[in-house]
Protein backbone atom coordinates (compact mmCIF):
# COMPACT_ATOMS: atom_id res chain seq x y z
CA UNK A 1 0.00 0.00 0.00
CA UNK A 2 2.86 2.32 0.93
CA UNK A 3 4.73 1.50 -2.30
CA UNK A 4 1.62 2.13 -4.42
CA UNK A 5 1.15 5.44 -2.69
CA UNK A 6 4.76 6.43 -3.36
CA UNK A 7 4.45 5.50 -7.04
CA UNK A 8 1.23 7.47 -7.25
CA UNK A 9 2.91 10.48 -5.68
CA UNK A 10 5.83 10.25 -8.11
CA UNK A 11 3.45 10.07 -11.06
CA UNK A 12 1.50 13.05 -9.73
CA UNK A 13 4.74 14.89 -9.23
CA UNK A 14 5.89 14.12 -12.78
CA UNK A 15 2.64 15.51 -14.10
CA UNK A 16 2.98 18.54 -11.85
CA UNK A 17 6.47 19.47 -12.94
CA UNK A 18 5.73 18.72 -16.58
CA UNK A 19 3.14 21.43 -16.29
CA UNK A 20 -0.27 21.50 -17.85
CA UNK A 21 1.10 23.12 -20.98
CA UNK A 22 4.88 22.74 -21.04
CA UNK A 23 6.81 25.61 -22.58
CA UNK A 24 9.01 24.54 -25.53
CA UNK A 25 12.59 25.72 -25.31
CA UNK A 26 12.15 28.28 -28.07
CA UNK A 27 14.66 29.89 -30.38
CA UNK A 28 18.31 30.01 -29.36
CA UNK A 29 20.93 32.53 -30.44
CA UNK A 30 21.87 31.69 -34.01
CA UNK A 31 18.45 30.29 -34.96
CA UNK A 32 16.57 31.71 -37.96
CA UNK A 33 13.02 32.60 -36.96
CA UNK A 34 9.82 31.76 -38.76
CA UNK A 35 7.70 34.56 -40.13
CA UNK A 36 4.75 35.62 -38.02
CA UNK A 37 1.69 37.78 -38.67
CA UNK A 38 -0.12 39.44 -35.78
CA UNK A 39 -2.70 42.19 -35.25
CA UNK A 40 -1.47 45.66 -34.36
CA UNK A 41 -3.27 48.19 -32.12
CA UNK A 42 -4.37 50.07 -35.27
CA UNK A 43 -6.19 46.87 -36.28
CA UNK A 44 -3.84 46.21 -39.21
CA UNK A 45 -1.83 42.99 -39.53
CA UNK A 46 1.95 43.21 -39.20
CA UNK A 47 4.35 40.50 -40.42
CA UNK A 48 8.02 40.07 -39.63
CA UNK A 49 8.50 39.79 -43.40
CA UNK A 50 7.30 43.41 -43.69
CA UNK A 51 10.73 44.29 -42.29
CA UNK A 52 12.80 42.54 -44.94
CA UNK A 53 14.31 45.87 -45.99
CA UNK A 54 15.63 46.55 -42.46
CA UNK A 55 18.96 45.45 -40.99
CA UNK A 56 17.14 43.75 -38.19
CA UNK A 57 14.41 44.06 -35.59
CA UNK A 58 14.41 44.64 -31.83
CA UNK A 59 11.58 42.25 -30.95
CA UNK A 60 10.28 42.70 -27.41
CA UNK A 61 7.66 40.62 -25.63
CA UNK A 62 6.01 43.21 -23.44
CA UNK A 63 2.73 43.96 -21.69
CA UNK A 64 0.68 46.68 -20.01
CA UNK A 65 0.51 45.39 -16.50
CA UNK A 66 3.93 44.21 -15.36
CA UNK A 67 5.83 46.76 -13.23
CA UNK A 68 9.03 45.72 -15.02
CA UNK A 69 7.42 46.62 -18.34
CA UNK A 70 6.43 49.94 -16.83
CA UNK A 71 9.95 50.52 -15.52
CA UNK A 72 11.39 49.80 -18.98
CA UNK A 73 8.70 51.55 -21.03
CA UNK A 74 10.67 54.73 -21.70
CA UNK A 75 13.79 52.70 -22.51
CA UNK A 76 11.82 50.72 -25.09
CA UNK A 77 10.58 53.96 -26.66
CA UNK A 78 14.14 55.29 -26.59
CA UNK A 79 15.54 52.17 -28.29
CA UNK A 80 13.17 52.70 -31.21
CA UNK A 81 14.04 56.39 -31.31
CA UNK A 82 17.75 55.64 -31.44
CA UNK A 83 17.94 52.53 -33.58
CA UNK A 84 15.12 52.60 -36.13
CA UNK A 85 17.12 55.16 -38.09
CA UNK A 86 20.06 52.74 -37.98
CA UNK A 87 18.00 49.89 -39.41
CA UNK A 88 16.84 48.28 -36.15
CA UNK A 89 13.24 49.28 -35.40
CA UNK A 90 11.33 47.97 -32.36
CA UNK A 91 8.36 45.60 -32.55
CA UNK A 92 6.52 44.82 -29.30
CA UNK A 93 4.26 41.82 -28.76
CA UNK A 94 1.82 41.26 -25.90
CA UNK A 95 1.16 37.55 -25.39
CA UNK A 96 -0.55 37.73 -21.98
CA UNK A 97 -3.88 35.90 -21.78
CA UNK A 98 -6.43 38.69 -21.14
CA UNK A 99 -8.55 36.28 -19.06
CA UNK A 100 -5.64 35.85 -16.65
CA UNK A 101 -4.63 39.49 -17.00
CA UNK A 102 -7.56 41.79 -17.90
CA UNK A 103 -5.30 44.83 -18.03
CA UNK A 104 -3.69 43.27 -21.12
CA UNK A 105 -6.80 43.11 -23.28
CA UNK A 106 -6.61 44.43 -26.84
CA UNK A 107 -8.63 47.48 -25.83
CA UNK A 108 -6.18 48.27 -23.05
CA UNK A 109 -3.25 47.79 -25.43
CA UNK A 110 -4.79 50.33 -27.82
CA UNK A 111 -5.12 52.82 -24.95
CA UNK A 112 -1.52 52.30 -23.84
CA UNK A 113 -0.12 52.75 -27.36
CA UNK A 114 -2.13 55.95 -27.78
CA UNK A 115 -1.20 57.34 -24.38
CA UNK A 116 2.50 56.75 -24.97
CA UNK A 117 2.35 57.68 -28.67
CA UNK A 118 4.07 54.48 -29.74
CA UNK A 119 5.89 54.87 -33.05
CA UNK A 120 6.32 51.10 -33.31
CA UNK A 121 3.85 48.22 -33.53
CA UNK A 122 2.27 46.79 -30.36
CA UNK A 123 0.98 43.44 -31.56
CA UNK A 124 -1.37 41.03 -29.82
CA UNK A 125 -0.39 37.34 -29.80
CA UNK A 126 -3.85 35.94 -29.15
CA UNK A 127 -3.01 32.28 -29.59
CA UNK A 128 0.31 32.77 -27.75
CA UNK A 129 1.91 30.67 -30.53
CA UNK A 130 4.55 33.26 -31.39
CA UNK A 131 5.56 33.68 -27.74
CA UNK A 132 5.82 29.88 -27.41
CA UNK A 133 7.85 29.60 -30.64
CA UNK A 134 10.32 32.13 -29.25
CA UNK A 135 10.28 30.60 -25.77
CA UNK A 136 9.50 34.00 -24.26
CA UNK A 137 9.25 33.78 -20.49
CA UNK A 138 9.16 37.27 -18.89
CA UNK A 139 8.11 40.75 -19.74
CA UNK A 140 9.97 42.57 -21.08
CA UNK A 141 11.92 39.90 -23.01
CA UNK A 142 14.08 41.00 -25.94
CA UNK A 143 14.94 38.92 -29.00
CA UNK A 144 17.30 40.97 -31.15
CA UNK A 145 16.96 39.77 -34.73
CA UNK A 146 19.69 40.31 -37.29
CA UNK A 147 18.66 39.97 -40.94
CA UNK A 148 20.99 37.64 -42.86
CA UNK A 149 19.81 37.39 -46.47
CA UNK A 150 16.13 36.57 -46.29
CA UNK A 151 16.38 35.17 -42.73
CA UNK A 152 15.96 36.94 -39.43
CA UNK A 153 18.49 35.29 -37.11
CA UNK A 154 18.45 35.60 -33.32
CA UNK A 155 21.50 37.60 -32.22
CA UNK A 156 20.67 38.31 -28.57
CA UNK A 157 18.09 37.13 -26.04
CA UNK A 158 17.23 38.65 -22.68
CA UNK A 159 17.10 41.87 -20.72
CA UNK A 160 17.50 45.41 -22.01
CA UNK A 161 20.13 46.26 -19.39
CA UNK A 162 21.24 45.20 -15.92
CA UNK A 163 19.33 47.70 -13.80
CA UNK A 164 15.55 47.49 -13.90
CA UNK A 165 14.81 50.29 -11.46
CA UNK A 166 17.26 52.94 -12.62
CA UNK A 167 18.20 53.37 -16.28
CA UNK A 168 21.00 55.81 -15.51
CA UNK A 169 22.64 53.33 -13.14
CA UNK A 170 22.70 50.48 -15.64
CA UNK A 171 26.33 49.52 -16.16
CA UNK A 172 25.58 47.02 -18.93
CA UNK A 173 23.27 47.95 -21.77
CA UNK A 174 22.96 44.58 -23.43
CA UNK A 175 20.75 45.41 -26.43
CA UNK A 176 22.74 48.53 -27.34
CA UNK A 177 26.02 46.62 -27.05
CA UNK A 178 24.65 43.86 -29.28
CA UNK A 179 23.44 46.28 -31.97
CA UNK A 180 26.71 48.19 -31.78
CA UNK A 181 28.65 44.99 -32.37
CA UNK A 182 26.46 44.00 -35.33
CA UNK A 183 26.83 47.43 -36.91
CA UNK A 184 30.62 47.14 -36.59
CA UNK A 185 30.66 43.60 -37.97
CA UNK A 186 31.87 42.25 -34.64
CA UNK A 187 30.70 39.37 -32.47
CA UNK A 188 27.90 40.18 -30.02
CA UNK A 189 29.71 40.28 -26.63
CA UNK A 190 26.87 39.06 -24.40
CA UNK A 191 24.40 36.88 -26.28
CA UNK A 192 22.01 35.85 -23.56
CA UNK A 193 20.95 37.31 -20.21
CA UNK A 194 18.28 36.82 -17.60
CA UNK A 195 16.26 39.26 -15.48
CA UNK A 196 13.73 39.13 -12.66
CA UNK A 197 10.27 39.88 -13.96
CA UNK A 198 6.66 38.92 -14.44
CA UNK A 199 6.09 35.61 -16.14
CA UNK A 200 4.13 35.81 -19.38
CA UNK A 201 0.56 34.77 -18.57
CA UNK A 202 0.32 31.60 -20.62
CA UNK A 203 -3.01 29.85 -20.90
CA UNK A 204 -3.15 26.27 -19.66
CA UNK A 205 -4.19 24.35 -22.78
CA UNK B 1 30.11 62.30 5.64
CA UNK B 2 27.89 59.69 7.25
CA UNK B 3 24.88 61.45 5.73
CA UNK B 4 26.16 60.55 2.26
CA UNK B 5 25.87 56.89 3.12
CA UNK B 6 22.41 55.95 1.86
CA UNK B 7 22.18 52.95 4.14
CA UNK B 8 22.96 55.05 7.19
CA UNK B 9 20.31 57.57 6.29
CA UNK B 10 17.73 54.86 5.66
CA UNK B 11 18.61 53.09 8.90
CA UNK B 12 18.41 56.37 10.82
CA UNK B 13 15.02 57.18 9.30
CA UNK B 14 13.72 53.73 10.07
CA UNK B 15 15.04 53.97 13.61
CA UNK B 16 13.23 57.31 14.09
CA UNK B 17 10.02 56.10 12.51
CA UNK B 18 10.10 52.88 14.49
CA UNK B 19 10.59 54.88 17.64
CA UNK B 20 7.60 56.98 16.67
CA UNK B 21 5.68 53.78 16.01
CA UNK B 22 5.02 54.76 12.39
CA UNK B 23 6.90 52.00 10.60
CA UNK B 24 7.69 48.68 12.12
CA UNK B 25 10.17 46.20 10.81
CA UNK B 26 8.39 42.88 11.34
CA UNK B 27 10.45 40.56 13.54
CA UNK B 28 10.25 37.85 10.86
CA UNK B 29 11.68 40.04 8.10
CA UNK B 30 15.30 40.73 7.23
CA UNK B 31 17.34 41.89 4.27
CA UNK B 32 19.90 39.49 2.85
CA UNK B 33 22.65 39.64 0.23
CA UNK B 34 23.03 36.85 -2.29
CA UNK B 35 25.87 35.13 -0.45
CA UNK B 36 23.79 34.76 2.71
CA UNK B 37 20.86 33.42 0.70
CA UNK B 38 22.99 30.84 -1.11
CA UNK B 39 24.48 29.78 2.22
CA UNK B 40 21.03 29.40 3.71
CA UNK B 41 19.79 27.28 0.80
CA UNK B 42 22.50 24.69 1.26
CA UNK B 43 23.13 24.64 5.00
CA UNK B 44 22.49 21.34 6.79
CA UNK B 45 19.10 20.84 8.36
CA UNK B 46 15.58 19.85 7.47
CA UNK B 47 13.85 20.11 4.12
CA UNK B 48 13.78 23.73 3.05
CA UNK B 49 11.12 25.45 0.92
CA UNK B 50 12.26 28.75 -0.61
CA UNK B 51 9.59 30.72 -2.43
CA UNK B 52 10.52 33.65 -4.66
CA UNK B 53 7.79 36.29 -4.71
CA UNK B 54 7.07 40.02 -4.74
CA UNK B 55 4.27 42.30 -3.55
CA UNK B 56 3.56 43.30 -7.15
CA UNK B 57 3.20 39.70 -8.36
CA UNK B 58 -0.47 38.61 -8.36
CA UNK B 59 0.07 34.85 -8.77
CA UNK B 60 2.71 35.02 -6.01
CA UNK B 61 0.18 36.54 -3.62
CA UNK B 62 -2.41 33.90 -4.57
CA UNK B 63 -0.07 31.07 -3.60
CA UNK B 64 1.33 32.63 -0.39
CA UNK B 65 -1.34 31.02 1.85
CA UNK B 66 0.02 27.60 0.83
CA UNK B 67 3.45 28.49 2.22
CA UNK B 68 1.99 30.11 5.32
CA UNK B 69 0.00 26.95 5.96
CA UNK B 70 3.09 24.80 5.45
CA UNK B 71 5.07 27.01 7.82
CA UNK B 72 2.31 26.79 10.39
CA UNK B 73 1.72 23.06 10.19
CA UNK B 74 5.14 21.49 9.58
CA UNK B 75 7.76 21.05 12.26
CA UNK B 76 10.16 19.30 9.90
CA UNK B 77 10.11 21.79 6.99
CA UNK B 78 11.73 25.24 6.93
CA UNK B 79 9.87 27.89 4.92
CA UNK B 80 11.44 31.07 3.55
CA UNK B 81 9.65 33.69 1.49
CA UNK B 82 12.27 35.55 -0.54
CA UNK B 83 10.95 38.91 -1.66
CA UNK B 84 12.38 40.27 -4.90
CA UNK B 85 10.75 43.67 -4.27
CA UNK B 86 14.03 45.52 -3.77
CA UNK B 87 14.98 44.83 -7.39
CA UNK B 88 12.38 47.38 -8.46
CA UNK B 89 11.96 49.55 -5.34
CA UNK B 90 14.74 50.15 -2.83
CA UNK B 91 12.22 50.97 -0.07
CA UNK B 92 11.45 47.87 2.04
CA UNK B 93 8.47 49.54 3.77
CA UNK B 94 6.11 48.30 1.07
CA UNK B 95 7.03 44.73 1.95
CA UNK B 96 6.72 45.33 5.70
CA UNK B 97 3.27 46.89 5.27
CA UNK B 98 2.19 43.97 3.10
CA UNK B 99 3.37 41.55 5.77
CA UNK B 100 1.46 43.43 8.45
CA UNK B 101 -1.75 43.66 6.42
CA UNK B 102 -1.67 39.98 5.51
CA UNK B 103 -0.32 38.86 8.88
CA UNK B 104 2.53 36.94 7.27
CA UNK B 105 4.20 34.71 9.84
CA UNK B 106 6.80 32.87 7.73
CA UNK B 107 10.36 34.21 7.61
CA UNK B 108 10.60 36.83 4.87
CA UNK B 109 14.01 37.55 3.35
CA UNK B 110 14.29 40.67 1.20
CA UNK B 111 16.99 39.97 -1.38
CA UNK B 112 19.21 42.99 -1.83
CA UNK B 113 21.49 42.25 -4.76
CA UNK B 114 22.03 44.15 -8.00
CA UNK B 115 22.62 42.78 -11.50
CA UNK B 116 20.24 39.80 -11.47
CA UNK B 117 21.80 38.29 -14.57
CA UNK B 118 24.91 37.60 -12.51
CA UNK B 119 23.07 35.48 -9.94
CA UNK B 120 19.77 34.10 -11.26
CA UNK B 121 21.61 30.98 -12.47
CA UNK B 122 23.14 30.50 -9.04
CA UNK B 123 19.69 30.01 -7.55
CA UNK B 124 18.83 27.57 -10.35
CA UNK B 125 20.19 27.34 -13.88
CA UNK B 126 16.72 26.56 -15.23
CA UNK B 127 15.21 29.73 -13.73
CA UNK B 128 14.29 32.41 -16.28
CA UNK B 129 13.99 34.99 -13.47
CA UNK B 130 10.21 35.12 -13.72
CA UNK B 131 8.05 35.03 -10.59
CA UNK B 132 6.66 33.05 -8.89
CA UNK B 133 9.24 30.33 -8.47
CA UNK B 134 9.86 27.84 -5.68
CA UNK B 135 12.98 25.90 -4.74
CA UNK B 136 12.74 22.91 -2.42
CA UNK B 137 15.96 21.44 -1.03
CA UNK B 138 16.75 18.33 0.95
CA UNK B 139 20.10 19.32 2.52
CA UNK B 140 20.77 15.75 3.63
CA UNK B 141 20.62 14.20 0.16
CA UNK B 142 21.56 17.39 -1.67
CA UNK B 143 18.64 16.93 -4.03
CA UNK B 144 16.67 19.94 -5.16
CA UNK B 145 13.52 20.58 -7.11
CA UNK B 146 12.87 23.94 -8.72
CA UNK B 147 9.51 24.92 -10.20
CA UNK B 148 8.80 28.14 -12.06
CA UNK B 149 5.05 28.46 -11.78
CA UNK B 150 2.20 29.29 -9.41
CA UNK B 151 1.56 26.38 -7.06
CA UNK B 152 -1.85 25.09 -5.99
CA UNK B 153 -3.28 23.07 -3.11
CA UNK B 154 -1.25 19.89 -2.52
CA UNK B 155 1.59 20.76 -4.91
CA UNK B 156 4.20 21.53 -2.25
CA UNK B 157 3.39 18.36 -0.35
CA UNK B 158 3.98 16.33 -3.52
CA UNK B 159 7.35 17.97 -4.10
CA UNK B 160 8.41 17.41 -0.49
CA UNK B 161 7.31 13.76 -0.66
CA UNK B 162 9.43 13.32 -3.79
CA UNK B 163 12.50 14.68 -1.97
CA UNK B 164 12.13 12.72 1.25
Amino acid sequence: MKKTLKILLIVCFAVLTAGKSPLPEGYQVGDPVQNFKLRNVDDKMVSLSDYSDQMGVILIFDCNTCPYSQAYNQRIIDLHEKYSAKGFPVITINANDPDLSPGDSFGEMVKRAEKKAYKFPYLIDESQEVARAFGATNTPHVFLLNRTGSDFVVAYIGAIDNNSRDASSASKRYVEAAIGAILEGKKVPTQKTKAVGCGIKYRNT
Amino acid sequence: MLLRNKEFVLAACLACLTHLGMAQVPPNARTVRLEALLGLIDKPGSIRVINFWATWCAPCIKELPLFEQLNNESDDVEVYLVSMDLDLDPDPLKVYRFMERRKILSTVLLLDEKDPNSWIDQIDSSWSGALPATLVVNPTTGRRIFVEKQLHNGDIQEIIAELK
